[in-house]
């Protein structure tokens, strides 16, 4: 065992073997196996030892928070008292809990609809094979990578009840104008608008990769059968990339109920409630006012959080069974 | 079905392809179009109706209101982005390497830890960081936003160095250890130099990710002396309302490091957006 805590590493395999031929070769191996798993080990220690520094224990924090009774001077001293299931209880029966779920619910499968079906029909334009259509591809990525507040305060500004470009294009076909982020009626809707146009590059590009991986003689065997381009995309190309679209509705789900930026910037969560998620709520309770309530913020947080992880774990099990 | 399949048609079919392609592809890109125009509006402008569809009259005021205003937010940005581009490569590279080449008990597991941190709610994460960062006394450092900015980023570079790594075939590490290198010298030398097109994703990723956050800013940095310029817009959308052509002159300059690395790394981006959903 001395020699494999040695610095320099045995020259070779035939070296190694030679110089532990008196132990054995199953002892040998043992030895470099081990040896293998303290290096490994090295290597992985400090990601392990940040995930727990940066990951693990800001969720402990949170936790923690959502069980005691804080204020800003309980950071300072340290003094908060143990309160157990009042602050989920305290949320659970706010006014907001119910408006705010079911906007994130509709906000997320509103979203995810549009998203997908859009970038779906661009995936199978994009297939075919045309002049410029790697550039166009590539410029449909914009949108995904402009930082949330550039996007938000664009649409904020497009959707200006006076003086918006879409109230003037509506106002040409004789659309009366629409208060589209000051109204109630209106307020989900328009965050809903500008979220759908920020994730159809996410669903483009993966589902464009998914058709990558359908056999072309499939569309040629096809089309020689007299299956039209709609019965082609019905019975080839949509069972087909169903996997793909799985994963990629799933992980557009735990992304879409995260959305924070994009309704803050644009509507802060109002007027009132109408465009309130839980993860604005959250972090209106914590953060938006004069008075913080971090107790009742933060168990909102864990109410998300418990949502995201049920489809997380959904979506970790289907990508497992697809690579099985 | 039965129109012959070569010949002149399908050159034209391609051409009105290819016009269709544009309409869409400038449809979709309207706001983006939109900020700039705005950008470019003189403010007596701004409430026309209707509005000018094109800059006729382009103003700078609205640029020279970023280069008045808006540079130290830059430079932060700049300063905070890099930061978290090394932070991420540092940790996520050796660590990749370990689990895909040299497989320690318990990486299945690791994998797994990683795969659940992507899904949790930044502002769960904002709030956590919130006390941690009081109770250090680190609140409102930019050092301190490179922490948790590289919470963003960490799991994802493991992901994609993992799936890089593992790809790398055996023999090539397995040469460098018969020449004598040792784990640290082969990733060093060997794997890492073969792994650039990983390290350009990642870099890339973190940086966008680093210059785009806004929660872990608004949060943990709103009264630093050195701020990104996601507050910087924030600030100014909050201060003077009317001022539109401010507001879009800065969102248009800190869009340039999207633009940029679209430009120059178009291909690592696509690959990175498809890491997680698409197994090759």
């Amino acid at each position: 065992m001395t020699l494999a805590h040695t610095d320099r590493p045995p020259r070779s395999p035939a070296a190694f073997r030679a110089t532990h031929r008196t132990r054995g070769p199953q002892a040998a191996v043992r030895c470099r196996r081990r040896r293998t798993q303290l290096t490994a080990w090295a290597f992985v220690a400090p990601l392990v030892a940040y995930l727990a520094a940066f990951y693990l224990y800001p969720l402990y924090r949170n936790l923690d928070l959502s069980l005691r009774h804080y204020t800003v001077r309980s950071f300072v001293d340290g003094n908060a008292p143990f309160s157990g299931w009042a602050n989920f209880s305290q949320v659970l029966h706010d006014p907001t809990f119910w408006p705010a779920l079911t906007n994130t619910a509709v906000f997320t499968v509103a979203s995810l609809a549009f998203q997908y079906t859009i970038g779906l029909a661009l995936a199978v334009f994009f297939n075919r094979r045309f002049r410029l259509a790697g550039i166009l591809r590539a410029l449909f990525l914009i949108p995904w990578l402009l930082p949330l507040i550039v996007s938000s305060s664009t649409w904020a500004w497009m959707l200006n009840s006076e003086s918006g470009i879409v109230n003037h294009t509506l106002n040409l076909v004789g659309i009366a104008p629409v208060d589209w982020l000051t109204s109630p009626r209106w307020a989900l809707t328009s965050v809903i608008i500008a979220n759908i146009w920020i994730g159809v590059p996410f669903n483009l590009v993966v589902l464009y990769s998914g058709l990558q991986n359908v056999p072309a003689e499939l569309y040629e065997a096809a089309s020689l059968d007299g299956a039209g381009a709609w019965q082609q995309f019905r019975r080839i190309t949509f069972p087909l990339l169903r996997p793909v679209s799985a994963i990629t509705l799933l992980l557009g789900l735990v992304y879409t109920l995260k959305v924070f930026d994009l309704i803050w910037i644009m509507t802060r969560g109002g007027p009132g409630n109408s465009s309130s998620t839980l993860a604005t709520w959250s972090y209106r309770l914590g953060f938006g006012t004069l008075l913080p309530q971090f107790g009742p913020g933060a168990a909102v947080g864990n109410i998300l959080i418990l949502i995201a992880l049920l489809f997380g774990l959904l979506y970790i099990r289907i990508q497992r069974r697809q690579e099985a | 079905m039965t129109r012959p399949r070569a010949g002149r048609p399908r050159a034209g079919r391609s051409l009105r392809t290819t016009v269709i392609g544009v309409g869409l592809t400038a449809l979709m890109l309207f706001p983006v179009y939109w900020m700039i125009n705005v950008s470019l509006t003189p403010q007596q402008d701004m409430r026309k109706s209707p509005p000018d569809l094109f800059p006729l009259h382009p103003t700078f005021t609205g640029y020279q209101a970023v280069l008045r205003d808006q540079l130290p937010y830059l430079a932060t940005s700049l300063l905070i982005g890099v930061s978290t581009v090394v932070v991420t490569l540092v940790l996520s590279a050796p660590a990749a390497y370990a689990l895909a080449k040299l497989r320690p008990r318990g990486s299945g597991f690791l994998g797994l830890s990683l795969l659940i941190a992507q899904m949790v709610p930044g502002i769960v994460m904002a709030m956590g960081f919130y006390g941690i960062f009081l109770n250090l006394g680190i609140m409102h450092t930019w050092w301190g936003l490179v922490i948790a900015d590289s919470t963003l980023a960490v799991p994802f570079g493991v992901m994609i160095f993992t799936a890089f790594m593992s790809g790398i075939p055996d023999e090539l590490t397995a040469a460098a250890t018969v020449d004598g290198a040792g784990a640290w010298r082969t990733f060093w030398s060997v794997v890492l130099p073969v792994s650039r097109n990983a390290v350009v994703t990642v870099s890339l990723f973190s940086f966008l990710w680093a210059w785009s956050d806004f929660v872990f800013a608004n949060t943990l940095d709103s009264g630093g002396d050195l701020q990104p310029i996601t507050l910087g817009i924030y600030r100014y959308i909050g201060n003077n309302n009317q001022e539109w052509n401010s507001i879009m002159a800065t969102a248009v300059v800190a869009s340039i490091p999207a633009a940029v690395l679209l430009v120059l790394a178009q291909r690592y981006v696509a690959a990175g957006v498809t890491a997680g959903a698409v197994k090759d």
